[in-house]
C-alpha cells in the first residue's frame, strides 16, 4: 500500500528550521527583555509554527486532500471553544 | 444473480474516492483525530488551573530543568526528521536507507524515554512530587525563603506530572511498536516500494508525538 507519489520536501531544511526556532524560543524566554505577554505571545506564535510545519511537511498534510486535512482541523476549533468555555464560566 | 439483480445492487451514483487513503492510514488519522482532543483536553485543564490557582505559578526554569529538556526536545525532532527520512528511503525503493533511519528514529525515540525517566528522578531527588513539595527537601526550603511560590506548587506538580506522563507513555508506545516493526518487518525487508504502508502509518504517529511536544514544552517549559 502506498500513498499518491509527491516530489519529497527538503526534510533536513526544515529541521534545520525547526531547530533554529527552538533555539529561537530558548532565547525569547530566557534572554529577550520584552513584556511577559508579548513574549507569551511569541512563544505561543513559534510553538503552533513549528507545529505546522511538521503537520504540513513532516505528516505530508500539505499533499493530502482537503477532506483528509480537514478530519486533523476539524477537532482544534471544537477545543477550543471547550477551553473558552470554561475558562469563561465564572464570568456566567 | 441476474444482470438486472446485479444492475440494481449497484449505487445510484458514481463511486467516489473519498479521502483517498488506505484503510489503515485513514484509521490512524481518525484516532489522531482523537489524540487531538484528548492532549487539548489536558492542556486546557492545564490552562484553566494556572489561571485559577492561588498566588503565583513557578517562573520557567525555577523547578524545571530546562537545558536538560531542551536537548530532549532536539532529540525528538531529530527523530522526527530520520522517520520521514526512513519513509522517503522506502518510498524511493532504497530498503539499506530505509534500515538505517528507521534505526535511528528508534535510538532517539528511545534516548528520549531515557532522558525523561532522568529529569523525573532528577525532580523526585529535588522534592518535586506530583503533589507538589516534598517535607525536608531542596525545593521546600526555596518555598520556605520565599524564592518559590507556595500556594500553586500542587497543581503545578499534577499538571507538569499528568501531561509529560502521558506524552512520555506515548512515546514508550510509539518506541515499542517501531522496534516490533523493525524487528518483523523493516530488517527481513518485506517493506518494498510498492508496500510501505506500515512505516507511513506509524510515522504519522510519531510526528504527531513529536507535535504534541513542541506544544508542550513551550507551554510546560517556558512560559
Amino acid at each position: 500500500m502506498e500513498s499518491v507519489q509527491h516530489k519529497h520536501p527538503p526534510y533536513l531544511l526544515i529541521w534545520l528550521y525547526l531547530f533554529l526556532l527552538t533555539a529561537a524560543e530558548l532565547g525569547l524566554a530566557f534572554e529577550l527583555p520584552i513584556s511577559r505577554n508579548l513574549k507569551l505571545l511569541l512563544l505561543l506564535g513559534t510553538a503552533l509554527w513549528k507545529a505546522l510545519l511538521v503537520a504540513m511537511f513532516f505528516m505530508h498534510l500539505k499533499f493530502e486532500k482537503w477532506n483528509l486535512r480537514m478530519l486533523f482541523i476539524i477537532p482544534l476549533p471544537l477545543a477550543v471553544i471547550l477551553v473558552l468555555a470554561v475558562i469563561t464560566e465564572k464570568i456566567w | 444473480m441476474t444482470t438486472a439483480d446485479a444492475r440494481a445492487m449497484q449505487p445510484p451514483f458514481p463511486a467516489e474516492r473519498g479521502v483517498d487513503a488506505y484503510n489503515t492510514k485513514l484509521g490512524m488519522w481518525v484516532f489522531l483525530a482523537s489524540e487531538v482532543m484528548f492532549f487539548t483536553a489536558l492542556i486546557g485543564a492545564y490552562i484553566i488551573l494556572r489561571f485559577g490557582a492561588p498566588g503565583e505559578w513557578a517562573r520557567p526554569g525555577t523547578v524545571l530543568n530546562v537545558p536538560v529538556t531542551a536537548f530532549n526536545t532536539f532529540l525528538l525532532i531529530c527523530s522526527s526528521v530520520s522517520m520521514v527520512k526512513a519513509y522517503a528511503s522506502i518510498a524511493d525503493g532504497n530498503q539499506k536507507l530505509l534500515k538505517f533511519w528507521f534505526l535511528v528514529t528508534i535510538i532517539c525515540g528511545a534516548s528520549f524515554v531515557g532522558v525523561q525517566a532522568y529529569e523525573y528522578l532528577h525532580l523526585i531527588h529535588r522534592g518535586f512530587v506530583p503533589s507538589g513539595v516534598r517535607d525536608g527537601s531542596e525545593l521546600a526550603e526555596l518555598v520556605a525563603n520565599g524564592t518559590l511560590p507556595g500556594a500553586s506548587l500542587g497543581l503545578y506538580g499534577s499538571t507538569f506530572y499528568t501531561m509529560t506522563g502521558f506524552h512520555g507513555f506515548h512515546v514508550t508506545c510509539g518506541v515499542i511498536s517501531m522496534i516490533y516493526l523493525y524487528l518483523t518487518k523493516v530488517l527481513p525487508g518485506k517493506y518494498t516500494q510498492q508496500n510501505y504502508g506500515g512505516v507511513e502509518v506509524i510515522g504519522l504517529y510519531w510526528h504527531f508525538v513529536d507535535l504534541v511536544w513542541i506544544i508542550l514544552f513551550t507551554i510546560v517549559y517556558l512560559i
